[in-house]
């Protein structure tokens, strides 16, 4: 944000919300309305994680426990509304898994959050794998193999929304993605929230100024329990099922992945994380079995080439952008782009046909990749991807070189600019 | 002025594994003076302060704070007595800005601590003290820039307003000069006049011109024991300060 305008964050808030109100309106086929509320739900929920990662410096492997814990309380609790025991209209249900979320949270960051740094990472791991295991044990709370399920159409209704319709879900859940996410920005600016910058930057001073470092991550640690307890409320809404998956390591890698690929270091870089990993998955997974092949790839070279995520790639052009010297970064991406396509190009044919022939199922080795047909055991799917790898490659040293030059370029305009 | 010392060390013991580092330090600061602690190269004297300030819990031996036992507390349960200390190499918060680091430095004295309802942006007192700091410290003009980006010599400046920010009355500060310039010294020094006014100052230096200029009393750390405190021209005329210490740098 830029400092010293108080009233661009209002304006934003404003603009969100109009813009979350009309959109159902301009996407409103089941499948639209089904990506947008995942993304919500991935929204709060990177959100919530950047509390730990980015804020406090604390790397989670066992995030989902909370996402998943407040998920299956708030089933039960709809469950319970429709056996008619709990009068509480079902789009409250989110306050119900989020307490749920504290409470783990409170519990086990208690014992996790005495540590930093590996220490705590290994913790959270022990936790989630100890929560996971747990789900087979305590069959009556997870479900089993089935998982829980409910029925949202029951209880109390408030402001007129049967929670039938998808869209009466997709209401909720931007109200609470909006609520949640607010929320967890003022906490950004509070005493405790700069505290937990602090404790990131510098545990041992933090000790000096009159703080204690361990009580500063346990209460982040714990409304970070919450606020991902309050997505996991929101999944159970949407879904009407949920399953022990949910608790499950591979949630817990999502949550991190969605984190980093947005970037750590600006509060609204997770959002952009999740938005980005919801889509590419939900829309590669419609596409190819292969899916999450490639979205390893991408965090891949997102942690290799952009280490601060999309939001930290988009804020190094901030200046660019302000001095008016983007057209001399342009000819070098152009170019940047041209290699992409040409790699990706070449990959997708190697892996798709790879795939292909690695299915036990498959009956021939012929395939269709965008309308075109080939046999994926002949040479020629293979020469076309190799080769253009092999370009590819060729074309990414040049692209580095040329990409590197026009970045000394605009850094030499830009401190040019700042002497004057 | 309180009769009792701001600062008491008995028998102060600390050991590493087997190697005894501290080995029965005895001191006495008294209330509202700048006291020195002057030694050769590992005698100990970042580990004594490590020690006073709860970094690290003494093997044996007692530790007061005006008459308080602090051995073995938590740092920041000391600090919130009144004892502050800064870093012989810098300690800040790299990734804020040199206004947020000191800001930092006041939430929980002035009374904000943990909490998690009031807006920063809101807290004028806060930022009227955090300015004034600045001020005092003459990076003002620095204010917005990262402190990670600042040049050595203001780095030291911050380190010392995030160690006197808080209103601590007894300060430790750990060579605050060391690797400075002679004009940079010169300006530290006043700083540092200026901030200890009225408040009781312990200070690591290994430069004599310093410790004789600010001192009003200083103390010897040799092996991990005070060999011997007085005032700065009692210290220089002690035989036994000489043979092992003044002799090797003042000769
Ligand atoms: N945490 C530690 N573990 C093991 N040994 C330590 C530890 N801290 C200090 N030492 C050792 O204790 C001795 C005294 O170190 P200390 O830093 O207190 O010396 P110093 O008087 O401050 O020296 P300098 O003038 O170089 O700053 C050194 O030999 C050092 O290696
Ligand atoms: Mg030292």
């Amino acid at each position: 944000m830029i400092p010293g305008n108080r009233f661009l964050p209002l304006m934003l808030v404003a603009a969100t919300i109009v813009i979350l109100a009309l959109l159902p309106h301009l996407f409103n086929s089941r499948y639209a309305l089904t990506l947008l509320n995942q993304l919500g739900i991935g929204i709060v929920f990177a959100l919530s994680y950047n509390m730990l990662l980015g804020q406090s410096g604390l790397l989670s492997f066992g995030h989902a426990v909370y996402f998943g814990l407040g998920g299956f309380t708030a089933l039960h609790a709809l469950n319970a509304i429709t056996d008619g025991d709990l009068p509480l209209p079902v789009p409250l249900l989110p306050i119900v898994g989020g307490l749920m979320g504290l409470a783990v949270g409170i519990i086990l960051g208690w014992v996790s959050t005495r540590r930093s740094g590996t220490i705590f990472a290994m913790i959270s791991l022990g936790f989630a794998e100890l929560v996971a295991a747990s789900s087979n044990i305590m069959r009556g709370y997870f479900g089993g193999e089935e998982g829980i399920s409910g029925d949202r159409m029951s209880g109390p209704v408030l402001f007129n929304l049967s929670m039938g319709p998808q869209r009466d879900v997709y209401y909720v859940i931007a109200a609470w993605m909006v609520i949640s996410a607010l929320l967890m920005y003022l906490i950004t600016q509070t005493p405790l929230g700069r505290m937990a910058n602090a404790v990131r930057d510098n545990p041992l001073r933090v000790a000096f100024v009159g703080y204690n470092p361990q009580t500063v991550r346990f209460l982040m640690f714990a409304i970070s329990g919450f606020f991902a307890g309050i997505a996991g409320s929101l999944f159970a809404i949407n879904f009407e099922i949920i399953t022990a998956q949910a608790v499950g390591i591979e949630y817990s890698a999502n949550v991190l992945m969605m984190a980093y690929i947005g970037g750590t270091g600006y509060f609204l870089g997770p959002v952009l994380g999740a938005i980005i990993y919801t889509a590419l998955s939900i829309v590669l997974s419609a596409y190819t079995e292969a899916w999450m092949f490639y979205l390893g790839v991408f965090f891949i070279i997102v942690v290799l080439y952009a280490p601060n995520g999309v939001s930290g790639v988009l804020a190094v052009h901030e200046p660019v952008l302000r001095a008016r010297l983007m057209h001399r970064l342009l000819p070098a991406y152009g170019l940047a782009l041209v290699t992409a396509a040409t790699l990706l190009a070449g990959a997708v044919v190697v892996i798709e046909s790879s795939y292909h022939l690695s299915q036990p199922g498959a009956l021939t080795a012929t395939m269709n990749l965008a309308g075109i047909e080939f046999d994926a055991d002949g040479w020629r799917p293979w020469a076309f991807g190799l080769g253009a790898l092999a370009l590819g490659a060729l074309l990414l040293r040049e692209t580095i070189h040329r990409v590197g030059h026009a970045w000394a370029d605009v850094r030499h305009h830009l401190t040019g600019d700042a002497a004057t | 002025m309180n009769a009792s010392p701001a600062i008491r060390l008995q028998d102060v013991e600390k050991s590493f594994g087997s190697i005894r580092i501290i080995q029965g330090a005895n001191l006495e600061v008294r209330d509202g003076e700048r006291h020195a602690i002057i030694g050769p190269n590992g005698a100990g004297k970042s580990t004594l302060f490590n020690l006073i300030s709860g970094h690290l819990a003494p093997t044996s031996g007692r530790i007061e704070l005006r008459d308080r036992d602090i051995t073995g507390m938590a740092p920041y349960k000391i600090n919130r007595l009144g004892l502050s200390r800064s870093f012989q190499i810098t300690t800040l918060f790299h990734r804020m800005s040199v206004v947020e680091n000191i800001r930092c430095a006041l939430y929980y004295p002035m009374g904000y601590r943990y909490s998690f309802w009031r807006l920063c942006p809101r807290l004028k007192d806060v930022h009227e003290r955090a300015d004034e700091v600045l001020e005092r410290l003459e990076l003002t003009r620095r204010r917005d820039v990262m402190a990670g980006m600042l040049s050595y010599a203001e780095q030291r400046a911050l380190e010392i307003g995030l160690t006197v920010a808080g209103g601590a009355d007894v300060i430790l500060l750990d060579e605050p000069t060391a690797g400075m310039s002679h004009s940079e010294t010169a300006r530290a020094v006043e700083l540092i006049r200026m901030l200890s006014e009225n408040k009781t100052l312990v200070m690591v230096e290994h430069d004599m011109s310093v410790v004789f200029e600010l001192a009003d009393r200083v103390s010897v750390l040799l092996y991990g024991e005070v060999i011997a405190t007085g005032t700065p021209n009692e210290i220089k005329a002690n035989r036994r300060v000489q043979e092992a210490y003044l002799g090797v740098e003042v000769a």
